[in-house]
């Protein structure tokens, strides 16, 4: 047996069953029903018509009746578009949308566009049974339920036996005859005006009522539906009155089952509040009770003339008490009546403290929870954030008075330490964590970035923190990371400790981590998951629970990480035998190409607006914890809006930055003649081109590789050095030595001479310098949207600074690529000839090379500088090599062996345990 | 190499051949023929909904694993797939693994015969993509009734011979209907979201084309597989219910779509209950999910799926665990886990079919089929 229940959905399920409650279907996208509805359509404003469905779902309906029934439109087209567009609003589009049409092509045209099971209005008898049967099994294999209207080939039921009589015939065909389920039908027994001042119509409540009693109690399964609205026709004008007369017709139709009507959403009356007077008098006239309850009714009227609760459609909620505004405005994020609500919310409470944990936290009570179930998206969040901050800020002087008289503060959830570790300047991630951690009421203590083990361990101490957060976004953090632990442990911590920031993992903090320190480590994936894990961590009942599940899961880690089977790696000399050939194959004749002037330059206070057009917005995009690739992101059907968002803010805020010169752009590059020497490639100062540089001590991959794979190190892509180097070689020539003598004399069938003439090119670029000022003000001011905002930008610019002028080397300094026309996405995708890596990435881990770039090009002198961890400063700046070679790509050297550690040592000159500290995640 | 050639052209006729020959053919293909006598007497008394019904309620039954991933390591190259058919059409063809069952089809039989020897009771045809909406990236749209034909005819032949071998373990041929390459629920504009790069109506024609030529293959169940955009399933659904509308017989239908991310969403959005009422409709076989996410992270949409379709049959085929591009299959896990995994879900009484999907190997299914062979499936109301 069934359950009768009929299941729709947008992007949620609705269930709707015998005992639902009443379902409100949205009235107002309908061109039939809202003039201002249908106004928006017809001048093709369909932003303003989203608007309404928008705000019909906000006020509560659970299902949207969309109608574009119009004789000046193309219905059938208005219809597409519309459903199109609100396909792509997941608030709007989470709930099922009813298509409303009496033309069946339009239907069918709606039914085309929505991917949840919609439900259709309608389909009827009234051009006979065999249409009627034809719409229906195609409703069928299109997957929609039907509302089916009391309507045959005689015309509309207006009686009660006559709606009876249909809705019966019609339940029959459908179930019997196409094996329609029953419980996707719904009648709709016409709702039609009452008090006409005609006296036939004045059963027409009545009769509809008990039509929905008897299709209840005698056609199983079976819904009802009325379009609510139809019954105060005669009260047009008067809302007060209409929604007086709705609220008492659907009390006494609730009740005799109906199960759901298309109504106002936003305007619905409740029986119980309604003035008893009126309430009487409507109930007058709906149930037919007395002869002349049409004329009373009328004159009541004439009194009670009134706008309802018609407001301006945006600022509706600025009726709502005090406390409603205030929860509003943190949840929509709305500033611009912050100061004078919570004014008056202040002059409403005893202490000023008490809107801050009444209506102040209980707004962001429900901004948490929104959050926590994926309602809202981080950018909302931070600005909920922001408006919280404008009111306790507004609030502050009065409670520092108070606190003057009485020494009383604020209850908090708890005390949490954050810190970027030593040697790490990336903060924003770690700023949107605090955010949303005091935004839930945590007590907050940011010690900022670069902060050394000691002091953030003193930090805690002092002020008796319950939990300890470390972000960092480098390598080398990770180190760090495992050092605080060990301290933590040493020092006998027993507060948890949170792990976050981009390199770090779920993994590496299980692997490396967590043993380290007795008590719980937790790594939080992103700012989202602070919360959770802050409270899970600091309730008593959750508290045990939950670390014992990621005790568990963590352990599940490490034995997977145990048993990976390590892949064994090649010898050093089997992976240099593999090396790629600069003159390989189609490059047998390849003359590296000359700069057009070698050595350093510098460019000073760049343009920042020739680096706008080189912004790869994609990065900018996960900033904010939205993943998607940019364009496409902005029309993304999760965080499409939220993106767009922050992508237009982001934008002003560019626009001032470059126009008001918030930020300086320096840069310089050498373009400097090297060669390959083994694994090192030796970089020759420009002037003498005898004297080393530096020596770029590339690494090699060492794991197995597929046949006609190269195991590459960087320096394969630079022409080897004749044996004994160019400096010896030199000398060589004018000795007349035998061996050297041999060495010079070419065979016919020698190879030409190599080596001569290959350069490598250094670079480093920053865009950070004089932010600090801005950012401190924006921090100062609380503004953490604007701070993050800021920061974003500055490493978006760095990056198109990097990328900006790796093509200017290659089409004007080096020259090699004069021709190139590539667009920005071709360039974001790297399809130019050489390459760019950069120190601490995949193809040249080691972070220890930025020492020799920072130093060839003496970036001190244009504001740049290494962290003892070797981060640069200012955080947004890029630096790197630049090869020439057509073949030159992008590798991971991925896992060392011990034999290239001690080669590597060898050639450094240093110990094998210094490069083991240096290079430790590459090795096995 | 002659003999496998002449083999070979006959399947190739379709595609410059006109139909009546191929529906007579085709036909015969449906009907108990000599050829087909033991699996008619096995499945006479029945229809094939019920026989698969019958066996689903004493055990779990096995889909096969990946195939994309199976065929890239034969490393073909462009001409591979050109085959003869093909030597001279002006468009690149390297990739398109559909069109294998008429270019290389011993790769296809390969890579399927090992997957019936691993204990698969059902394995998919080599048709993800093979619609004239997915051929057209590659202008082959007029050979899409021909691969459907083939595809269906290869795994049908496959099936047969092992059903002749072992009748106590009959196996059944899945058509498959991939999500397509474009989407009637997404934007391709950023400045217009009323625009879309498909409509409700190509697709449903592609479909219906599709479905048409597996049917006439002999294909035993239709299979909509890794929605991400439960419209363009719809589509499909509304093909297949056309199709069998006045078919006392219907091929059972099999649906299974695909959650994309850790919000437990399919691409365009939907919850999995959202996902199951808009498709429930079709009265699905079985429902289920695949792909995109390990056998771990999919368990509670698997569970909810199992929750709120409780007179349907839920089926589960995963990724051997999320992408790694570090590793050779491109997927971290080994046999072991998938099935341990699996195991699990049976275990819990959540599944009714499991089998595996990118990165898995015959290897993944034969550990999945030991794995489950003991447990109970699960109970259908």
């Amino acid at each position: 047996m069934t359950s009768h229940v009929m299941h729709l959905s947008g992007l949620e399920p609705l269930q709707i069953g015998p005992d639902s409650l009443f379902v409100n279907v949205g009235e107002r996208t309908n061109v039939t029903g809202s003039r201002a509805f249908a106004k928006l359509i017809l001048n093709d404003d369909y932003a303003g018509a989203v608007e309404v469905a928008r705000q019909q779902v906000a006020n509560g309906a659970q299902i949207i009746d969309v109608n574009m029934d119009e004789a000046m439109l193309d219905s059938k087209a208005a219809m597409t578009k519309f459903l199109n567009i609100i396909a792509t609003e997941p608030d709007i589009s989470r709930v099922p949308i009813m298509i409303d049409s009496s033309k069946w092509e339009v239907i069918e045209a709606g039914l085309k566009c929505v991917q949840g099971k919609s439900v259709v209005n309608s389909i009827s008898m009234k051009e006979g049974e065999a249409q009627f049967l034809h719409q229906a099994k195609l409703l069928r294999r299109y997957g929609a339920a039907a509302v089916v209207m009391a309507f045959d080939e005689k015309g509309q039921a207006d009686t009660y036996e006559r709606k009876i009589e249909i809705c019966e015939r019609a339940y029959k065909l459908l179930v019997n005859t196409v094996g329609f389920p029953a419980e996707d039908i719904i009648f709709d027994p016409n709702v039609f005006a009452l008090a006409t001042g005609l006296e036939e119509h004045n059963n027409y409540g009545v009769d509809f009522i008990n039509a929905v009693a008897w299709i209840k109690k005698n056609l199983p399964g079976a819904k009802t539906s009325g379009g609510i609205s139809n019954l105060s026709f005669s009260f047009r004008g008067n809302d007060h009155v209409r929604e007086a007369m709705h609220a008492v017709f659907l009390y006494h139709a609730i009740k005799a089952g109906l199960t759901m009507g298309i109504v106002n959403a936003g305007q619905m009356g409740i029986y119980d509040e309604l003035d008893p007077v009126l309430r009487e008098h409507c109930e007058d006239v709906i149930l037919n009770r007395r002869a002349d309850s049409t004329e009373r009714m009328l004159t009541l009227a004439e009194t009670v003339k009134g706008g309802g609760k018609v407001r301006v459609e945006d600022l509706s909620w600025r009726e709502l008490p005090v406390n409603e505004r205030l929860k509003l405005a943190l949840v929509k994020g709305i500033n611009t009546f912050i100061v004078e609500d919570t004014e008056e919310a202040r002059q409403g409470f005893e202490r000023p403290l008490q809107v801050i944990e009444g209506p102040l936290m209980a707004g962001m009570d429900v901004v948490g929870d929104l959050f926590g179930q994926g309602k809202m998206f981080l950018p909302q969040v931070v600005k909920s954030a922001r408006v919280m901050k404008q009111a306790v800020a507004h609030l502050v002087p009065f409670i520092e008075e108070e606190k003057r008289l009485l020494g009383t503060e604020a209850k908090t959830k708890g005390k949490i330490v954050l810190a970027t570790v030593k040697g790490d300047v990336h903060d924003i991630g770690k700023n949107i964590v605090g955010v949303v951690l005091q935004c839930n009421n945590y007590e907050v203590i940011d010690l900022g970035v670069m902060v050394p083990c000691d002091k953030i361990l003193a930090a805690a101490k002092e002020s008796k923190a319950n939990i300890i957060g470390l972000s960092g976004l480098i390598t080398p953090s990770l180190e760090e990371m495992a050092y605080v632990a060990k301290e933590m442990d040493r020092l006998d911590f027993h507060v948890p400790l949170l792990i976050g920031g981009a390199t770090t993992s779920r993994m590496h903090t299980a692997v490396k981590i967590a043993p380290n320190y007795r008590h719980p480590v937790v790594h939080v994936v992103d700012a989202s998951r602070a919360v959770g894990v802050a409270t899970s961590l600091m309730s008593e009942e959750m508290r045990i629970p939950f670390i014992k599940d990621m005790n568990d899961d963590y352990a599940l880690i490490r034995e997977r990480h145990a048993n990976k089977k390590s892949v064994p790696l090649l010898e050093l000399e089997v992976a240099r035998a593999n090396k790629f050939d600069v003159f390989a194959g189609e490059y047998a004749s390849y003359k590296p190409p000359v700069p057009g002037r070698v050595g350093v330059q510098q460019l000073r206070d760049y343009p920042l607006s020739a680096l706008v057009p080189y912004i790869d917005w994609t990065p900018f995009f996960l900033v904010w914890d939205l993943a998607g690739n940019y364009p496409r992101i902005l029309d993304d059907e999760i965080v499409g809006v939220e993106a767009k968002r922050v992508f237009k803010d982001g934008q002003a805020m560019l626009k001032r930055i470059v126009s008001e010169k918030w930020l300086t752009a320096n840069g310089t590059y050498g373009l400097l003649p090297a060669g390959s020497d083994g694994d090192d490639i030796v970089v020759y100062q420009a002037d003498e081109q005898n004297v080393e540089a530096m020596r770029f001590h590339t690494l090699r991959q060492q794991n197995a590789k597929e046949a006609g794979r190269p195991n590459f190190a960087l320096s394969d892509f630079i022409s080897p050095l004749p044996p004994g180097g160019r400096v010896r070689e030199r000398e060589l020539a004018s000795s007349s030595s035998p061996t050297s003598a041999a060495m010079q004399t070419p065979s016919p069938l020698a190879p030409p001479p190599r080596g001569e003439g290959d350069y490598l090119g250094l670079f480093a670029v920053t865009t950070g310098l004089g932010g600090d000022d801005r950012l401190a003000a924006f921090e100062k001011a609380g503004d953490d949207y604007n701070s993050i905002m800021f920061k974003a930008l500055a490493d978006r610019l760095a990056e198109a600074f990097a990328e900006h002028l790796h093509e200017r080397v290659r089409k004007e300094f080096w020259g090699y690529a004069s021709d190139e026309k590539l667009s920005n996405e071709e360039l974001v995708k790297e399809k130019y000839r050489g390459t760019r890596p950069a120190p601490g990435y995949p193809a040249c881990p080691d972070h220890r090379e930025k020492l020799d770039i920072f130093r060839v090009l003496d970036a001190g002198s244009i504001g740049m500088a290494l962290t003892e961890s070797l981060a640069m400063t200012p955080a947004s700046s890029v630096s790197g090599f630049y090869f020439s070679h057509p073949a030159a790509q992008y590798f991971t050297v991925g896992k060392i062996g011990d034999d290239q550690i001690a080669d590597l040592a060898k050639r450094r000159g240093e110990t094998i345990e210094a490069q083991q500290r240096a290079l430790g995640t590459l090795l096995q | 190499m002659r003999k496998y050639n002449a083999w070979r052209s006959k399947i190739e006729l379709p595609c410059n051949f006109t139909s009546a020959k191929l529906w007579v053919l085709a036909a015969k293909l449906r009907r108990p023929s000599a050829k087909r006598v033991v699996i008619s007497s096995l499945i006479a008394p029945m229809n094939r909904r019920q026989t698969i019904s019958t066996i689903l309620k004493q055990r779990i039954m096995i889909l096969d694993g990946g195939m994309g991933t199976m065929v890239q390591q034969y490393k073909l190259e462009e001409h591979d797939y050109r085959g003869h058919v093909c030597r001279d059409h002006p468009h690149d063809l390297k990739g398109n693994n559909d069109l294998l069952v008429l270019t290389k089809p011993e790769v296809i039989q390969e890579i399927q015969r090992s997957y019936l020897e691993a204990g698969a009771d059902i394995i998919e045809t080599d048709t993800f993509s093979a619609t004239s909406i997915g051929m057209s990236d590659y202008k082959l749209e007029h050979m899409v009734r021909a691969m459907n034909r083939a595809a269906a005819k290869i795994a049908r032949d496959l099936c047969d011979e092992f059903t002749k071998k072992d009748p106590s373990k009959p196996r059944f041929v899945a058509g498959a209907l991939g999500p397509m390459s474009r989407t009637a629920s997404i934007s391709p504009d950023v400045n217009d979201a009323s625009k879309r790069n498909v409509t409700f109506d190509e697709l449903h024609v592609a479909y219906k084309e599709q479905i048409e030529a597996l049917v006439s293959g002999g294909v035993d169940l239709i299979l909509v597989e890794t929605i991400f955009d439960t419209l363009n399933a719809k589509a499909a659904l509304f093909a297949y219910l056309e199709h069998f509308e006045d078919d006392p017989d219907p091929l059972p239908l099999m649906i299974s779509g695909t959650i994309t991310d850790a919000s437990g969403r399919t691409l365009t959005g939907q919850t999995i209950e959202a996902f199951w009422n808009s498709v429930r409709h079709a009265k699905p076989l079985s429902i289920g999910i695949n792909c995109a996410l390990g056998a771990v992270a999919m368990r509670p949409y698997v569970e909810a799926l199992a929750r709120v379709a409780p007179e349907t049959f839920v089926s589960v085929y995963p990724n051997a665990g999320l992408p790694n591009p570090l590793s050779d299959t491109g997927y971290d896990e080994t046999p072991a886990m998938t099935s341990g995994f699996l195991q699990e879900f049976a275990e819990s009484g959540l599944v009714n079919i499991v089998g595996g999907c990118c990165g898995t190997t015959p290897a993944h299914i034969k550990a999945i089929g030991d794995a489950v062979a003991k447990v109970a499936p699960r109970a259908v109301v």
